[in-house]
């Protein structure tokens, strides 16, 4: 094993000092050092997306990153994406469009789709595929996470 | 009277509702949220029979103590059992309620009105609210069964789409699975599971033990089974790894690879006929000759091979054993049965555990969730007062869920000079989709559970009894919907095949429907009329041409489908007694033989709609995962054990091929309202077919329909 190192990690806008293995998974550190239980564990491979957070703005998966390659990164948690009682854009039009079933692939999509309209605002029908395909759904909540999208993208809809 | 099974053991109205002191409300049901969102449509039913807004009824994950005991989550029963029942508890709390408000205000019924939980006279300003009506007490009546309910054309929360519970906490990250739970003093735990089902532990490598008890690792072996608690998650998930690679393993002669679907042709069976979507323990009618009228006789059979669950989180289970006894939370969808199994395998009293039900990630069917929960109870009895926190890793997913059995589907049909199908036969073989844990007088609930399988004294193997009920495991929607005459239908329970099976969204329907649909495409251009005509032409039941019609009509069948593309059409009722469902697809094959869905239509009649949303939610999610098992799935495994171990050796739908879908759903309100959560799953397979069909004139009577499979049909067409 590993030996545990001081590793000084920002998320959410708040500095944390925290030890551990710089090779454990941020994931790891997330969920059962940090209480941040929102980003899920599918794989441990980077294959199905439920850990994804934003790092420097974009979707990053953690589950098989250690915690060491994300100092000096600004990460943001789905748990960041709200702030106090209210929800992102994002996060609302999920909500609205009721594009959740089980829900615990939701925080990776609601990461992913908020990374990829930073990146593109009006982005195209290859570019939300190409967003979301790294992500899994099992319950076939797919129709309604692609009409949360569209609400986003609004009236102008989404360009073949 | 009634015949709701959740009424006639929980016939108590204070089983089902409380008024909390703040006038809310608390509906209990026996019935577990997966994600099929059955919460909501509970709630809407109770909000819309006692007149509460939906704000106020809250819904809890049942647990073995408090809660009616409605048996399983299965077979799309909820809103015919607990939303009958909760519609009936809510239609008598009410009259209940206006009752001691009409001694209360003496005034007669009619003077009463009720908004939002809140009984007025009419005209005044005199009010009182559920909660001082009740005056701490409870209701101490039974449920009326015949409890009028609200007229249809008040319906304020019926048949609207509601927002699913839980959503905000879903997108903020904030809603709690099994998975994050933590508990004061609780420990991580991993199992140590063999290469294969069939190997033993024989020891591990005592360095490795030494070390990792050195880093204050708890390792906990009775026989076979084995896992590791300690503090850190991660630590524990390398050194599990570890300890299974470093292990003496004795592995028998590892897991059989002769060809399933041989297998299912050549194994022992048995065999039983079908008579009304009920098997009888009668000796199975011979195939017999065609009607001497017979214009054509076809014949077919159809296959699957091993499909997973596949949920998307691993399963989890949570234990903590104390002097008082043994406290469970599991995402299973049985948690009475559970209990019942675990209780057999420890050998204790059943009231000794109570189990929680805690969500974990949705997947419809018996997963690993039985099986970590028993994982979690087994370690935590060895390490008494620690709650345990046990999480399998996607490879122990993959690799030892109970997977959906192969099956295979052997059809016969004639039809006479004018097209009209004058016998028809199908024999369906598979393994059983009956291995949830249940109480089993027989002794064999414990083998249901995995961990029992591997102890020193291990719980024996059982050799699975045919299902008997009707519309049960594998014979599932044998019995068609159509009116066929001379029909025979025989379901065979195949014996020793390699692989452990139980039920999965559909059970047999997934098949049976695959091979039906398929072959009355396969039928009608053999009798050369249009396959809509022709099921038309079969079909008396008005619901069922409206379905078929209506989703005809939105997939643009009789139009010239557009160059490449093919259209598929299919129906079922689930059951032969729940949902009407039909679906349409539009897909195109390219030249690499991948098949891509662009529009899909389904048309359904699920009775009176409670959750629009939810409804429509429950279809199109269970369109996308047939599509996945019919276009991608398959185990895959060799000698050495499970070779589909990951996401890419299991790939299942992503997001590049979801096709836009069209869900029509009938307006029945007032009528009696129908399961439909797994209403979708044969359809869609037996569209998809006979699209490839219409796309590119090769027929798949294989799934999965992947490339290489489709490259395999077409030359052996040509052959």
């Amino acid at each position: 094993m590993g030996m545990a190192e001081e590793i000084l990690l920002r998320i959410n806008g708040t500095e944390h000092r925290i030890h551990s293995d710089p090779a454990t998974p941020l994931l790891f550190v997330l969920r059962n050092q940090l209480g941040l239980t929102g980003a899920k564990l599918g794989c441990g491979l980077e294959q199905c997306g439920a850990c994804a957070v934003l790092m420097d703005g974009v979707s990053q998966l953690t589950c098989a990153t250690g915690v060491g390659e994300f100092q000096g990164r600004d990460i943001v948690t789905v748990e960041g994406l709200s702030n106090g009682g209210t929800l992102s854009a994002v996060q609302q039009a999920f909500v609205d469009a009721g594009a959740a079933q089980c829900g615990y692939c939701t925080p990776g999509m609601v990461v992913a789709v908020t990374a990829m309209l930073d990146r593109a605002p009006s982005p195209t029908k290859v570019e939300i595929t190409e967003a979301l395909t790294p992500h899994l759904c099992r319950c076939g909540a797919h129709p309604r996470i692609l009409e949360a999208v569209a609400r986003l993208i609004g009236p102008g809809g989404v360009d073949d | 009277m009634t015949d709701n099974p959740s009424l006639l053991n929980n016939p108590n109205l204070d089983d089902w509702l409380i008024i909390l002191p703040d006038g809310d409300i608390e509906a209990r049901s026996g019935k577990v949220d997966v994600g099929q969102r059955i919460s909501t449509a509970l709630a809407i039913i109770v909000s819309e029979e006692m007149d509460v807004d939906l704000e106020h009824i809250q819904i809890a994950p049942p647990a073995t103590i408090g809660f009616p005991d409605e048996g399983m989550t299965t077979g799309s029963n909820s809103i015919e059992q607990s939303g009958h029942a909760l519609r009936r508890a809510a239609a008598t709390a009410r009259r209940h309620l206006i009752g001691i408000a009409v001694e209360k205000f003496g005034a007669p019924a009619e003077c009463l009105n009720i908004k939002d939980g809140l009984i007025g006279v009419t005209g005044t300003n005199q009010t009182i609210n559920f909660a001082e009506l009740m005056d701490g007490g409870g209701f101490g009546i039974p449920v009326d069964p015949n409890a009028p309910l609200k007229p249809t054309e008040d319906h304020r929360w019926i048949g609207n789409a509601a927002t699913p519970r839980h959503m905000t906490e879903f997108v903020t990250g904030a809603f709690s699975y099994v998975h994050d739970m933590a508990l004061p003093g609780m420990l991580h735990a991993r199992p140590i599971r063999p290469p294969h089902a069939n190997a033993q532990l024989i020891d591990f490598d005592p360095k490795v033990t030494a070390q990792l008890t050195g880093d204050g690792i708890i390792i906990v072996r009775n026989g076979s089974f084995a896992a590791l608690a300690g503090e850190d998650e991660y630590a524990l998930i390398k050194a599990a790894r570890r300890l299974a690679e470093t292990a003496e393993w004795d592995l028998g002669d590892g897991l059989d690879t002769e060809d399933v679907f041989q297998r299912l042709r050549d194994n022992e069976h048995l065999s039983l006929p079908v008579v009304d979507g009920t098997p009888v323990d009668d000796p199975a009618p011979a195939l017999r000759d065609p009607p001497p009228d017979a214009a054509q006789t076809l014949s077919a059979r159809y296959e699957r091979p091993y499909v997973m669950h596949a949920t998307i989180g691993p399963s989890a289970g949570m234990a903590v054993c104390t002097d008082t006894g043994i406290e469970v939370w599991t995402h299973s969808q049985g948690i009475h049965s559970f209990r019942a199994s675990a209780a057999e395998a420890l050998g204790v009293a059943p009231d000794t555990l109570t189990v929680h039900h805690a969500l974990g990630a949705g997947c419809y069917g018996h997963n690993g969730a039985d099986d970590a929960a028993f994982d979690a109870v087994l370690i935590a009895r060895a390490i008494p007062g620690r709650p345990v926190l046990l999480k399998w890793t996607r490879e122990d997913e993959h690799a030892w869920e109970p997977y959906g059995s192969c099956m295979a589907a052997e059809t016969r049909a004639s039809i006479n000079a004018a097209g009209q199908i004058i016998q028809w036969s199908q024999d369906t073989y598979s393994d059983t989709h009956r291995g949830r844990p249940r109480p089993d007088p027989g002794g064999d609930g414990p083998a249901r559970l995995l961990g029992a399988r591997y102890l020193s004294d291990p719980a024996r193997a059982f050799s699975a009894k045919p299902t008997m009920t009707r519309q049960g495991g594998l014979h599932r929607n044998l019995d068609p919907y159509y009116d066929f005459p001379d029909t025979r239908l025989v379901k065979h329970l195949v014996r020793d095949l390699p692989l452990r099976t139980s039920a999965l969204r559909c059970l047999g329907a997934h098949v049976n429907v695959f091979a039906l649909e398929s072959f009355i495409d396969e039928l009608a251009r053999a009798a050369k009329i249009d396959a809509l005509a022709f099921r038309l032409n079969h079909l008396s039941d008005r619901r069922a041409k409206t379905v078929l019609n209506a989703c005809a009509e939105a997939i643009g069948w009789g139009d010239v489908a557009a160059e490449g593309h093919g259209l598929g059409l299919a129906f079922a009722r689930y059951t032969n007694s729940k949902t009407y469902a039909a679906v349409g697809v539009d897909l195109s094959v390219d030249d690499a033989a991948q098949v891509h869905l662009n529009r899909v239509v389904i048309a359904a009649d699920a009775g009176e709609v409670i959750d629009r949303a939810g409804l429509s939610a429950q279809l199109e999610g269970g369109f996308l995962q047939a599509a996945s098992w019919t276009l991608y799935e398959q185990v895959t495994f060799d000698e050495s054990g499970i070779t589909s171990r990951d996401w890419d050796t299991y790939p299942i739908l992503r997001f590049d091929n979801v096709p836009d879908i069209e869900t029509i759903l009938m307006e029945r309100p007032g009528d009696a309202p129908l399961g439909a959560g797994e209403a979708v799953g044969g359809p869609a397979a037996g569209a998809i077919a006979n699209a490839i069909f219409n796309a590119t004139q090769i027929r798949m009577r294989r799934m999965p329909f992947t490339p290489d499979m489709i490259r395999a049909a077409a030359a052996a067409d040509t052959n």
